[in-house]
């Protein structure tokens, strides 16, 4: 049996925006890249256990016991003070846990769910485990038709996908902007590796998704959106995209001070890569 | 004036309801000046109390509360007593029931129950063009929402993939009406995956049709088959349910001392005093209120010996979550799992005490147990067995702590699931969902989502529009409007989190 463990910082057992049908999703812990626009920043850090996050846990389930921090998920009451409070947008909440254990909840919901997800965070900095896991359910009879998919930013370099892919069903891959400086600006990197990782799921079959997000402004300028145009015309073939809007739930910090992106600037970019030929366009339903 | 009179003029003078609202509501003010069927004094009081309820079905039920009549008869024979000759093509047949639905009581005075539409319908189509048979529905659909606006009345098709069936899905979609209801019959071993998937999609762009798990339904009935009515009744073919009266479970708790003093002593007192409650009501039906010497017997579009009776509960929750602060524990119905138990034992036990009462005139010789959607009256009451609104975990958490009660509710039994909008990209979701549901024992599966205009109140369907409306003064062409503005004031069900409830009449005029 599989020996690694993941830190997690939370499951869902409902999810319909994480790839097709109903998914069992892991938010795993940590990220390479340090995007102004999180929408969820606190699955960025890892806990350094400097303890800041537990005057602001009103139920007292932080407590430092040998110099680490002691989470205690029953008295919990998901309030998420602590996230707001960290200094270093990690999550004192999160849990380990090994792939049995996610096996075991995979059973119990098997009747629902379509497939697993793995999101985070940049899940794939958690290789080990991701790899083990879903090798795991591929080689379960009962598990085995769940689909696996990996929610990524494409930061993985071309070996470690050539290990993930036999075991991925498809990746929804998120690249941020085009231009060199502006994804550098929004993420912190520069975005070569993202988009080799576009072509190298591509050309593998495993690219479900190609999610692009708009930013007024930043991310919605004619220059992007031909770079995305002419982008996917080099991969050839049929690529499903998906247009984000940026929003302010769940950011953080400078990025409050942007404008959200409007359903109207959605729809005219949309309009712009259909009219270029792209077929499969996806905009959001809901716009908060 | 004295108070009855006040209240016969100020239903006369209403500024919001139609001519023909009036006269219904005049009507059940008329029929409620009769005394009520003669009840022994704890049944009496108990009723006073309302711990058990009749659902303000009025003092003289001179009708059955839901009526199924076999259409097929009809389309079939005719009628002699209304005159209809045998139809012969698809216009006669759908002219047919149109007319049919005319004669068909019951306790809202319009019809529950219009048919297994695909079902009858289908031999009438063999050289009919696809674009012919949608003009027609539509048509027909058009008819029932107009002249017979009532969201309980109640379509059946399934569970075998077919014209009828694709087109009254299409028809229903594109029209997004509040009648009639709908219920797909959903068989993993008949229907096809094609048109379960044109359901779910359904059910995204208006929140129907809803869909019944048919292998267990088929099991529960006989060979004559059953009907899903109303607000998700499932009830005998050719036959239906003569009465519903209801226990509140919160009140019996709340009465209780502790977790034994309820199973032990006033769930078996208060379980009894509801059945005596139906059985003077049944009593009355079937001795002195003359219905069953109707046509409708005489031509056989129901017969007299498959009326059941409904025997309903509600407020699980407030009951269970009363009996848990009772014996000191924490956790509340829906997500603790003692708790869940404790409401799973409690539907196990009614169902055991409702298998062993021996009823007079009732199907089979006993009632059937049913999870009762609630009035648009109820207040801090959740419907049936049903999480409250607003504080209900994920859709599967949802549905996996209330699938073991389903086993038990053999006349229905609803949980009603809201989910938000971004459903609409990614309808396989759904489609897993129900899959999910129907593989724990889910009897049906219903969804609203967040969205749209039409959502099921306490289970019934309404435009949010229509109570914007209704609110102004306006008046609704929908009866069920009314209870949907009722029900939205009262139980702050559309400010649920996505959400929903379910269920039935408004008892009366002003209540």
């Amino acid at each position: 049996m599989s020996s690694a463990r993941a830190t997690v910082s939370k499951i869902l057992s409902y999810s319909c925006v994480d790839g097709p049908g109903n998914r069992l999703v892991i938010f795993l812990q940590g990220c390479n890249f340090n995007c102004t626009a999180c929408h969820n920043p606190h699955t960025i850090g890892q806990c350094n256990h400097c303890g800041d996050c537990i005057p602001a846990c009103h139920a007292l389930a932080l407590s430092l016991v040998n110099g680490k921090i002691l989470f205690d998920p029953l008295a919990c009451d998901s309030c998420d003070d602590c996230t707001e409070m960290c200094p270093i947008s990690a999550n004192p909440m999160v849990q380990q846990y090994g792939v049995a254990e996610i096996l075991q909840l995979l059973r119990k919901h098997r009747p629902f769910l379509s497939g697993i997800t793995v999101s985070g965070g940049e899940p794939t900095r958690q290789i080990k485990f991701v790899f083990e896991l879903f090798q795991a359910v591929k080689a379960d009879e009962e598990l085995a038709g769940l689909s696996c998919f990996i929610d990524s930013n494409g930061y993985l370099g071309a070996a470690n996908w050539e290990r993930l892919l036999p075991v991925t069903d498809g990746v929804m891959l998120d690249i941020k902007a085009f231009d060199e400086s502006v994804h550098e600006e929004l993420t912190g990197k520069r975005n070569l590796r993202s988009l080799e990782s576009a072509r190298i799921l591509h050309a593998a079959g495993k690219l479900y998704e190609l999610r692009f997000l708009l930013v007024p402004g930043v991310t919605d300028s004619e220059e992007e959106l031909n770079q995305l145009i002419e982008f996917v015309g080099t991969l050839g073939g049929d690529v499903r995209i998906r247009l984000n809007a940026f929003q302010h739930h769940g950011v953080r910090g400078k990025a409050l001070d942007w404008e959200k992106m409007p359903e109207a600037g959605v729809e005219v970019a949309a309009e712009r890569l259909r009219a270029a030929g792209l077929g499969n366009v996806i905009t959001p339903v809901v716009y908060v | 004036m004295d108070e009855i009179t006040r209240k016969l003029h100020s239903i006369a003078t209403d500024k919001t309801l139609s001519p023909a609202q009036k006269a219904h509501y005049l009507s059940l003010e008329a029929e409620n000046m009769l005394p009520y069927p003669g009840l022994d004094a704890e049944t009496q009081e108990a009723l006073d109390e309302r711990v058990i309820c009749d659902l303000y079905e009025g003092h003289a039920p001179y009708k059955p509360r839901y009526v199924l009549p076999d259409y097929s008869i009809v389309l079939k024979n005719g009628s002699e007593y209304l005159e209809l000759p045998v139809p012969e093509s698809l216009d006669e047949a759908i002219n047919t029931l149109m007319i049919a639905y005319h004669h068909v009581p019951s306790v809202t005075g319009m019809p529950v129950y219009i048919g297994q539409l695909d079902d009858l319908l289908l031999p009438f189509c063999e050289g009919v063009s696809d674009e012919d048979l949608y003009n027609k529905i539509k048509l027909f659909w058009r008819y029932l929402d107009r002249t017979l606006p009532d969201a309980f009345m109640h379509a059946n098709i399934g569970p075998t993939d077919n014209r009828v069936a694709r087109t009254i899905l299409r028809v229903d979609a594109e029209l997004k009406q509040t009648a009639p209801n709908l219920t797909f019959f959903y068989d993993p071993e008949v229907s096809t995956d094609q048109i379960l998937g044109i359901a779910t999609n359904n059910i995204v762009e208006c929140s129907k049709p809803h869909i019944a798990n048919h292998p267990i339904h088929a099991d529960t009935f006989d060979e004559r088959g059953y009907g899903i009515v109303s607000c998700y009744n499932a009830l005998p073919l050719a036959g239906g349910a003569s009465t519903l009266t209801r226990l509140n479970l919160k009140e019996v708790a709340l009465r209780s001392t502790s977790e034994a003093d309820f199973f032990g002593k006033l769930l078996p007192h208060y379980v009894e005093l509801n059945f005596r409650l139906a059985e003077q009501r049944i009593a009355f039906l079937f001795n002195e209120s003359n219905f069953f010497s109707s046509f409708l017997i005489e031509e056989g579009w129901i017969e007299q010996d498959r009326f059941t009776a409904m025997y309903g509960v509600f407020a699980m929750a407030e009951a269970v979550n009363a009996l848990q602060e009772k014996e000191g524990r924490a956790g509340q119905y829906g997500f603790d799992e003692v708790a869940n138990a404790l409401g799973h034992r409690i539907s196990k036990v009614l169902a055991e005490a409702v298998e062993q009462r021996p009823m007079e005139n009732v199907w089979r010789g006993h009632a059937m147990l049913h999870s009762q959607a609630g009035l648009s009256i109820d207040e801090g009451a959740t419907p049936g067995v049903r999480i409250p609104y607003g504080t209900e975990p994920d859709p599967v958490m949802h549905v996996q702590a209330l699938a073991p009660h389903h086993q038990y509710y053999t006349s229905g039994i609803s949980e009603i699931l809201t989910l938000d909008e971004t459903i609409k990209n990614n309808p396989e979701a759904m489609l897993q969902l129900c899959r999910g549901a129907f593989s724990c024992g889910f009897r049906e599966f219903t969804v609203n989502v967040a969205s749209n205009d039409l959502v099921r109140v306490t289970g019934f369907m309404i435009r949010l529009s229509d109570i914007e409306k209704y609110k102004k003064e306006q008046g609704s062409r929908t009866n069920t409007t009314v209870l949907g503005a009722e029900a939205s004031d009262i139980a702050n069900i559309l400010e649920r989190k996505p959400r929903v409830m379910s269920h039935e009449l408004r008892p009366g005029y002003g209540q």
